[in-house]
């Protein structure tokens, strides 16, 4: 591929090269883990939802550093794809959880034990 | 990146920082003088020259009334709100190029906060984000009015920024590039998108009317249904940040329209101009002289839409929040996607034989 | 400078999703997540994906955040009232919440010793500055083409699926 001469030279790769991937990576469990936890322990539907969110951007985060540090495009292209998936997630599980709550008047999903109202 | 070069950029951006504040402050005195030249009559003209200091003692009696807070608002977030949309309005104006370069000592200085190859993005990007501060806003104030004009700005600018990107992806498959430089130095002379845009122009002007929340689609402030909407329980200059806002978002808006469809600093003829200048007064002052020209015709320009923003305020009535919804959901968004296609198809059949018709 | 950039917006994230965790505010935690967001979308720039790093701002912050908003203000009021619902409220088990901590520290730990036994090498050292929208562009249009078309069409049924379900059934209106 032919570089595109109007595009200054910024040396990124210069970050890459100071930072080393496993601070990448480590960063990236933490927020996934964050995630995780919110998921394992919290009760309202809405908090659940934003920890799956956290969790998804921690995988994101993951694949760019590894795209960029082999070089490779097919990283960001999944994470694109990732990005709509994530769209269409938040589309349906919002729907969801205005219909829990128009139910039940209550985002809490301890109020979800019975199979039917 | 060396010391100069840290302290031209700062100076650039300082300058670009104060210029959108000062259009956005005379905007207000020049809403007043339009309104009172459709309306005939006079407009402000006790403070100062025709009026002229009147944004200052506007400013001033904001500052000096009383700040108040709602005893039911949620404190934080009814401050975060004001702070956030001025934040957010001006952000935008990093990337805007006011003008080609200027040569100093052999220095050439770019009359753009910052040039970067995804500019247009990141404007829309921090579009996305003046949602926020309207939404926190509305929702602080704990007011049913508020939050009803909340969330119906953040609903209409989310609808509204659908069709605002496909008509601008017209824009970028002609120019294939997203840096707002790079667009603006490709309508060399008046090679201005416009004339190959008709129909997107119409589509992101309407759009940047309904993302300012301008008066055809300013339904979140809507009086006569919401009192105040988003604003109602503000005052002081938190209501003044409120208002301000707005003014530097058309400021933006108008000079992204100048900048993407009217060819921002480019003028017909340039190319003479600037040889007579370079000519007449060397290659470093009339390379400068001739960028200032054409900064000048950018301004131009921008101003115009300016005004084009009050002339539609005092002319056309506002909209039904469904007619508004049914505008841009099933009328706007379509037109866009039928002009991407159109655009498409020129550019891959038409463009080659035209080219080879020319040559 | 750039490194501390790095840690500075590492540390942006990891305090604004602990936030998240523990708050006890909705709106303050979409806040946060505001917050986190924007760090990891400055980490996409950093690590050179400049069109990712405004995707995200874009689609995250500027779409999906403010559908979550949407959620939280059609859901909660700014006050808490001491309503009816709040006495039955059911009480998370201690049990559940030590188990969760013990869970998501077991994957710290055995994705940590992961991460540290194995020994990563970037390929090629000088990684040339392309424009990532270009190759991302060819990349969607070529090689991807397939999953490109079937995520349109997941996005497609999602819209329809999400208006379908929050289409107000009830038969007093």
């Amino acid at each position: 591929m032919i570089p595109n001469p109007n595009i200054p030279e910024v040396s990124i790769p210069s970050v890459i090269q100071n930072i080393p991937l496993q601070h990448y990576l480590i960063l990236s469990t933490l927020l996934f883990v964050i995630g995780i936890i919110g998921v394992l322990t919290r009760r309202n539907a809405i908090i659940i939802f934003m920890s799956v969110e956290l969790m998804l951007n921690a995988a994101n985060l993951l694949l760019i550093a590894f795209s960029s540090y082999r070089s490779d495009p097919s990283g960001q292209v999944f994470v694109f794809f990732i990005m709509a998936v994530a769209a269409a997630e938040v589309a349906v599980g919002l729907a969801i959880i205005v219909m829990i709550y128009r139910n039940t008047r209550n985002t809490d999903i301890g109020f979800l034990n019975k199979l039917k109202w | 990146m060396d010391l100069t070069e840290f302290l031209v950029k700062t100076a650039t951006i300082f300058v670009v920082f104060v210029l959108t504040l000062v259009i956005a402050m005379y905007s207000t005195w020049a809403e007043r003088k339009v309104a009172g030249f459709i309306q005939d009559r006079m407009g402000p003209n006790r403070a100062g020259w025709g009026g002229l200091l009147q944004p200052l003692a506007d400013a001033g009696k904001m500052f000096f009334k009383e700040d108040f807070i709602p005893a039911l608002a949620n404190k934080w977030l009814f401050i975060a709100g004001p702070s956030l949309a001025m934040l957010t309005a001006l952000l935008a104006s990093a990337v805007i190029p006011f003008g080609s370069t200027f040569r100093i000592n052999g220095h050439e200085i770019v009359l753009q906060g910052v040039e970067s190859n995804i500019g247009i993005l990141y404007v829309f990007g921090v579009v996305a984000l003046g949602v926020y501060g309207i939404m926190v806003g509305g929702w602080a104030s704990n007011n049913k009015f508020s939050l009803l004009g909340a969330i119906r700005a953040a609903s209409q600018n989310i609808s509204y920024e659908v069709a605002m990107g496909l008509s601008l992806i017209a824009i970028l498959m002609m120019s294939s590039s997203l840096s707002l430089g790079e667009i603006v130095a490709q309508q060399h002379g008046m090679n201005w998108n416009i004339f190959y845009q008709p129909l997107g122009f119409l589509i992101f002007i309407t759009c940047s009317f309904a993302e300012c929340n301008r008066v055809p689609f300013d339904l979140p402030e809507c009086e006569t249904e919401l009192v105040g909407g988003y604003h109602t329980e503000y005052g002081s200059m938190k209501l003044g940040f409120y208002l301000f806002a707005e003014y530097i978002n058309m400021f933006i808006s108008s000079a992204i329209i100048s900048v993407l469809y009217f060819g921002g600093y480019n003028y017909p003829g340039m190319d003479w101009v600037y040889s007579q200048l370079t000519s007449a007064l060397g290659s470093e002052t009339g390379h400068n002289i001739a960028t200032l020209i054409g900064t000048a015709v950018f301004f131009g320009k921008a101003l115009f839409f300016i005004f084009f923003y009050m002339w539609v305020r005092w002319t056309i009535p506002r909209f039904r929040y469904d007619q508004l919804m049914n505008l841009g959901w099933k009328k706007l968004i379509p037109l866009a996607i039928f002009n991407i296609i159109i655009t498409g198809a020129a550019v891959l059949f038409l463009k080659p034989v035209i080219t080879a018709w020319l040559n | 400078m750039e490194v501390a950039a790095f840690y500075g917006f590492s540390a942006l994230a990891i305090l604004a999703a602990l936030f998240i965790l523990f708050s006890k505010n909705l709106i303050y935690g979409a806040f946060a997540l505001l917050l986190a967001f924007l760090g990891i979308a400055a980490l996409f720039v950093l690590a050179g994906a400049d069109f990712l790093g405004v995707a995200q701002i874009m689609i995250y912050v500027g779409g999906i955040l403010v559908l979550l908003m949407f959620g939280i203000m059609l859901t909660q009021r700014a006050i808490q009232q001491e309503g009816p619902s709040r006495h039955n409220r059911v009480e998370v088990p201690i049990t559940r919440k030590v188990w969760g901590f013990v869970i998501g520290i077991g994957i710290v730990g055995v994705l940590a010793k992961i991460i540290f036994s194995a020994n990563f090498r970037m390929s090629g050292d000088a990684v040339s500055r392309k424009s990532t929208i270009k190759t991302i562009g060819v990349e969607l249009m070529t090689s991807h083409l397939l999953p490109f078309e079937i995520a349109a069409i997941l996005l497609l049924v999602a819209l329809i699926g999400a208006a379908y379900l929050a289409l107000n059934r009830n038969p007093a209106q």
